[in-house]
């Protein structure tokens, strides 16, 4: 369960967030949709304690990610935009890596790189150094390497960006599996259709403020659009008029 | 938190132990540069320095008919007399193209001169600004000079008069060097080399956990782990500390190496560096390996990209050099208070024990001590930059 109350965040003169506030539950899919510089990298960076806000609560599962900032941590699991993987370490190594950090035991660590292995399908290339690897390699990687101590919050920044068709669908089955898990998944994207077809929840993003926050249907029947691409630029229009 | 430190650590050395600039720089490079360089120098200085006294030095002369006790007196003195050019305008040619280093020549007259006790004139060409041909022809003018002396002394003994009315002084030049003291002049430079090579072996660590990280964009998931940001840059200033100290080593052993393969006892030199000298280099550089890695960890993180890294680095590859440089040019003796800027202490303590003297416990204490002093408070500020946001660019 996330949580984020009237967050806001300036980088010098420019105010990327402006008081956004919303709220991603467990056992739903959550999606950030917005347009370019919107600031749905920067809210979910201050949701992964990367950025500290400048005014404004987030909570991870209830640990605030400012004064409680390791136990939130502890709870998400996050793959930032153009994640880098190390292009010394194998696949395996890499993930495992981030396992010890996370406080791991060793056995646990073997047990949990194995099944993450699988169920992202990288044994293929899991013993092969990343140097080289494709954009669809090195982001199931780094997926695997967010998901490896098993957070209940998944925090994914633009998720399928660079990814072909087959890693897409990959990742989305993916993402419902985690949901059927229970858990919170909340993701990034300026990509309509990946949005309308994944999440339960739709927060539209632009200019640093949530323009709306709805299903799908609700943010057609708000926005009196039958398409959801409509709806989207109607929605962003009433920010930018407020 | 140690933990932590410890998975930072083993995976940073482990991780850089695969890349092959790390390795070059920290255990080719490094060790490797500071002893061919040397070897190059002295083998220079060797060659120079022999061809002074040893070689016979072939003296073109002109006019050789005119002086022939002159000529066997040049031969006396390990002086090969061969036929010089044609005449004047030819040497003169002859030493301003580089054909002859110095010609002499002995005018006609020289004869009638000298038995008349007019000051006989001798001309003796050459080109000053060659240091090389300055050499010979010092030694062409002293073995003139001493003639001269000899000639005058035969005069005077000729009239009655003792010689030594013309030595009213006799200078004795005492030299009290010893072989290890002259060895440190030339092997002073050999401290730099090995803070160069200690610093070397750390460069591309510090680059790649700061500013490569970054760029890769291995850092921003990094930092969102449930870990302390101060363990991370603990556990890599750890890593760059171990290069560092490696590439001390080994640098360390090649100059062993090297120093045998090192006619330097033709120079005079017998420098003090054992494997018991090598080992108290390493203890009294070990404080400087973590002033070091943090110096150079925190010159990168402040740099936006790998390259421009690679740039301010080379500045504080330099750095160290300049109060040794400053010392060795105003020749200050060791003193107390120097001992409390790193780079020169430590090079003052070496100096000190490749001459084979006592090393002073009190000085070797107060450098290790301020040296780490300074490592820690550059460690602190590392740890708290990485603590801000704009670390991540």
């Amino acid at each position: 369960m996330i949580t984020v109350d009237a967050v806001c965040k300036s980088f010098g003169a420019i105010r990327a967030v402006r008081g956004v506030s919303f709220s991603a539950p467990d056992g739903k899919i959550t999606g950030l949709l917005g347009p370019n510089g919107a600031g749905k990298s920067t809210t979910l960076r201050i949701l992964y304690t990367a950025l500290r806000p400048d005014d404004g609560t987030a909570t991870i599962d209830g640990a605030d990610v400012v004064t409680d900032s390791l136990t939130a941590r502890q709870k998400i699991g996050a793959l930032p935009h153009s994640a880098g993987l190390y292009p010394h370490l194998t696949a395996r190594e890499n993930i495992a890596y981030f396992a010890r950090l996370c406080g791991l035991d060793r056995v646990s660590i073997e047990q949990r790189v194995e099944t993450i292995v699988e169920l992202l399908e990288i044994d293929d290339f899991a013993d092969r150094r990343t140097k080289g690897f494709s954009q669809g390699q090195r982001t199931k990687v780094a997926l695997a390497r967010a998901l490896v101590h098993d957070p209940q919050n998944i925090i994914l920044d633009e998720p399928t960006n660079g990814l072909d068709v087959m890693a897409t669908r990959s990742l989305r089955e993916l993402i419902l599996k985690l949901k059927a898990a229970g858990r919170c998944v909340l993701f990034s994207s300026h990509v309509m259709q990946e949005v309308s077809a994944l999440c339960d929840d739709i927060v539209i993003i632009a200019n640093g403020r949530v323009a709306i926050n709805d299903s799908a249907d609700g943010i057609r029947t708000r926005t009196g659009c039958d398409n959801l691409e409509d709806a989207f630029v109607r929605a962003i229009s009433m920010v930018g008029a407020a | 938190m140690m933990r932590t430190l410890l998975t930072v650590f083993t995976k940073e050395v482990i991780d850089n132990f695969r890349d092959r600039r790390t390795l070059f720089s920290a255990l080719i490079m490094g060790p490797l540069f500071g002893p061919l360089l040397f070897a190059f120098v002295i083998n220079l200085s060797i060659e120079q320095s022999l061809t002074g006294t040893d070689n016979t030095l072939e003296l073109p002369v002109i006019g050789q008919q005119n002086a022939p006790t002159l000529m066997r007196y040049l031969e006396s003195q390990n002086i090969d007399v061969v036929a010089g050019p044609a005449d004047r305008d030819a040497a003169v040619k002859a030493v301003e193209s580089g054909l002859h280093d110095i010609v002499v020549i002995v005018p006609d007259e020289f004869g009638d001169q000298l038995a008349g006790s007019i000051p006989a004139r001798v001309e003796l060409i050459s080109d000053q600004a060659n240091a090389q041909a300055e050499r010979d022809a010092r030694r062409a003018r002293n073995a003139l000079q001493d003639y001269s002396q000899e000639l005058a002394a035969i005069r005077l003994v000729a009239r009655g008069v003792s010689p030594f009315v013309l030595r009213p002084i006799n200078v004795d030049d005492v030299d009290v060097s010893t072989p290890s003291g002259r060895s440190a002049m030339l092997l002073g430079m050999m401290s730099y080399f090995f803070i160069f090579a200690l610093l070397m072996g750390g460069m591309y660590l510090a680059i790649d956990t700061t500013a490569g990280e970054r760029e890769r964009g291995s850092l921003e998931p990094l930092v969102s782990l449930p870990v302390t940001r101060d363990s991370l840059m603990l556990g890599k200033i750890a890593a760059t500390c171990v290069f560092m100290a490696l590439s001390l080593l080994l640098s360390l052993g090649s100059f062993y190496v090297a120093l045998s393969f090192m006619p330097l006892q033709k120079l005079g030199m017998t420098p003090n560096f054992g494997p018991e000298v090598i080992f108290a280099a390493f203890l009294i550089l070990l404080p400087f390996i973590l002033l070091g890695a943090a110096i150079m960890t925190l010159v990168a993180s402040f740099t936006k990209s790998y390259k421009e890294a690679q740039t301010w680095l080379s500045v504080v590859l330099i750095a160290p050099t300049l109060p040794i440089l400053i010392v060795s040019i105003l020749t200050l003796r060791p003193r107390l208070e120097f001992m409390f800027i790193p780079s020169l202490s430590q090079h003052l303590l070496l100096v000190d024990m490749i001459k084979n003297e006592p090393v002073n416990l009190l000085h070797a204490g107060i450098s290790a001590g301020s040296t780490l002093v300074f490592g820690a408070i550059l460690t602190a500020i590392c740890a708290r930059l990485y603590r801000r946001e704009g670390l991540l660019g």
